[in-house]
């Protein structure tokens, strides 16, 4: 019994560096904010193709996230894809024109929903649907449209 | 709190009475009556392999008997539940053959465990009573000692320390002069007739060892064939006119049992090996 | 042909067996664990022995584990232009499976394979037995502590080792092949979640170190007490608890991220 103070120490160490990897797990490796439940609004969108997105992706504005895509479904009237968008509390002021489009992070990287904010001056509030939307670009389509634009003498 | 009933003197303090145990197909024990009483020292004998260490781990409660009484105290102790067995057992110390001392702790942290296990005492009580059972086998020096660093007869002495820890009132030897050196076969000897003695103790002792045995027992008993076939003091039985007894106790290689393991004749067995 | 049908049969009969051992020793283990509340210091020796002596293999092969995926990692996505993404597919592996199964792995063979033969050498030396004689449950006293220690220790391990994976995966990526550091981080953050990843590598790796913690105590407490019955019974816990992680690796892994 006379190390058990050595013992304890390590032990305590030990416990101490297993809960400290756990916290830098949840802090740096991943983002622990996605565990919190999403606090914010949602608001919907109406796209035609979806492509690869998927739920929990991330929602940029100018490049920051702001939010994500919390849930996506096939609206059986429009036969369009209905994907809901969890916008975090704090960017309250989205300007009720602002369109929506899907990005490909990278050639191959993930997709995301990418926000242009309109002009006008009420706010999208919880509930409400985004009017301008765009598809995700699929790899034929992105293609076929640079040969196109190619063609047309380069303008976008 | 029936378990402090005191037995009353009438009574033997363990009972074994048409013990029925077999194991692995073998019948070990075949009607063994065997009653020891308070203060006495009892010997088992038997040649190796007779299940006297099994006699003990019956009385102990650790196996239970096929049919037969074991009493101990007046308890029947394949019956008891398992905490009046615990409860019981307190009250016995037992001696294992190898000792069976925990070898990560030093010969102090193994008499004062039971204490710590089952006690409350403040840790200098503890030392107190430590100390004066490691006197009592004399390895008080030997405290801080890890059993990896004793002798085989120290080890004994100090497992024998640590059954005594609690104040038993029987103790139980399994084969405590196996393997032991003149030496230290004397000190155990004497320790055990001292203890049994000094300390108002009933012990049963199993040994093949018949002269040390006997010398120390007031009583033994002899087992052969899961059966006993001798019992009374030593002087009886070493006047006992059984070949069995006399066998045994002149140690002669042959006899009633025999030499051989049983097998065919040795004729078959060579022809057999030539014919293959 | 009803030779090796006799033989499947008394082999699986007794297995059959030795499992409704197990679970019926599991059960009275676990309910022996209330003393350790009463007596956490029994705990504290065997998370000495158990966590804190494991904890250098598992530093050491974390790192290079993380190394090396870091380093075949890279060669597969620089085709792709994606060497971004090394941080995302590095800590998804370790978090997801990597870390929980090998550090279970290793733990079998450090942990797992010295509490078998700790045990079983008790029971061949006799003390367990004479532990019962003195009126102390080895259960409780010996295997309880023991089988909870490993449940404690190899989540904790399995975390250590996804970090430093990690930290191993950064060390040589960013130093050794040059991907961006803060990409590393950012496209790892934004990957990994916390409850989806990180939280059910942690569950996985709770269940394995139940699991390996019960076949070592087991395998030691249900050996032969002989020095063969021994050395036997410490190769079945290595051998048996690498095989039912990998298995049940497979089952969580199903049923986690489908």
């Amino acid at each position: 019994m006379k190390n058990s103070r050595r013992v304890d120490l390590a032990v305590g160490a030990f416990v101490a560096a297993g809960l400290a990897a756990l916290f830098v797990l949840a802090m740096q490796v991943s983002n622990i904010t996605a565990f919190q439940r999403a606090e914010g609004y949602t608001i919907i969108g109406y796209f035609q193709n979806v492509g690869g997105l998927r739920e929990r992706a991330p929602v940029r504005l100018g490049g920051v996230q702001i939010g994500r895509v919390s849930a996506i479904d096939l609206d059986q009237n429009r036969f369009e894809a209905r994907v809901e968008i969890t916008i975090a509390e704090g960017y309250d002021d989205l300007p009720s024109d602002t369109a929506a489009s899907i990005r490909t992070s990278g050639l191959l990287g993930e997709q995301y929903i990418s926000l242009d904010p309109g002009g006008m001056p009420d706010a999208l509030s919880q509930g409400d649907e985004i009017m301008l939307t765009q598809s995700a670009l699929v790899l034929e389509d992105i293609i076929g449209q640079f040969l196109y634009n190619q063609g047309a003498g380069g303008e976008e | 709190m029936r378990a402090k009933t005191p037995v009353p003197e009438s009574k033997a303090l363990i009972d074994v009475s048409a013990l029925v145990f077999s194991r692995g197909g073998r019948l070990l024990f075949n009607g063994v009556d065997v009653t020891v009483q308070r203060g006495e020292v009892v010997a088992i004998m038997g040649p190796s392999g007779t299940g006297k260490t099994t006699l003990l781990r019956l009385i102990g409660g650790q196996l239970s008997a096929q049919s037969g009484q074991v009493e101990v105290a007046g308890q029947p102790v394949d019956t008891l539940s398992r905490r009046a067995l615990y409860r019981l057992r307190r009250r016995m110390g037992v001696l294992f053959q190898s000792g069976a001392l925990f070898t990560d702790l030093t010969c102090y942290d193994n008499v004062a465990f039971p204490l710590r296990e089952h006690t409350d005492l403040p840790e200098a009580l503890i030392r107190i009573i430590v100390l004066m059972k490691l006197e009592a086998v004399g390895l008080r020096g030997a405290r801080d000692l890890y059993p990896s660093e004793l002798s085989g007869g120290m080890a004994r002495r100090v497992s024998l320390a640590r059954a005594l820890a609690l104040d038993p009132e029987i103790i139980l030897y399994d084969e405590p002069f196996a393997g032991q050196d003149p030496i230290s076969m004397g000190a155990l000897m004497k320790l055990i007739r001292q203890l049994n003695d000094t300390l108002g103790l009933t012990s049963v002792v199993v040994s093949h060892d018949v002269d040390e045995t006997l010398s120390i027992a007031d009583r033994a008993y002899v087992l052969s064939e899961g059966q006993v076939v001798e019992s009374g003091t030593p002087e009886a039985l070493r006047a006992s006119e059984s070949a069995w007894v006399r066998q045994f106790i002149d140690a002669r290689p042959d006899g009633p049992v025999p030499f051989h393991y049983p097998a065919g004749s040795m004729a078959d067995d060579v022809s057999e090996a030539q014919s293959q | 042909m009803t030779d090796w049908l006799e033989r499947l049969g008394s082999s699986t009969l007794s297995n059959m067996a030795t499992l409704g051992r197990a679970i019926l020793f599991l059960l009275r283990v676990v309910a022996g664990c209330g003393e350790l509340v009463r007596r956490p210091r029994l705990l504290m020796r065997e998370l000495y022995s158990v966590g804190v002596l494991t904890l250098v293999i598992i530093v050491v092969s974390g790192l290079f584990v993380g190394m090396v995926l870091s380093l075949q990692g890279y060669y597969t996505l620089v085709d792709f232009g994606a060497e971004q993404s090394l941080g995302v597919l590095v800590a998804l592996s370790l978090t997801r499976e990597l870390g929980p199964v090998v550090t279970a792995l290793l733990f079998a063979g450090r942990a797992g394979s010295a509490l078998t033969a700790e045990i079983g050498l008790m029971k061949a030396t006799e003390q367990l037995a004479g532990m019962e004689m003195m009126a102390v449950d080895p259960e409780r006293r010996v295997i309880a502590p023991r089988l909870i220690a490993a449940l404690i220790s190899l989540p904790l391990l399995a975390v250590i080792f996804t970090l430093l994976g990690i930290f191993g995966a950064y060390v040589v990526g960013t130093a050794l092949l040059g991907v961006d550091s803060g990409a590393f981080w950012s496209q790892m953050q934004a990957q990994v979640s916390f409850a989806d990843d990180v939280l059910n590598g942690v569950i996985k790796s709770v269940l394995f170190g139940l699991v390996a913690g019960w076949i070592a105590v087991f395998n030691g407490y249900d050996c032969m007490p002989t020095s063969q019955g021994v050395s036997r019974a410490t190769t079945q816990t290595v051998v048996v608890t690498s095989l039912v992680v990998l298995a049940l690796d497979f089952v969580l892994t199903a049923l986690m991220f489908d």
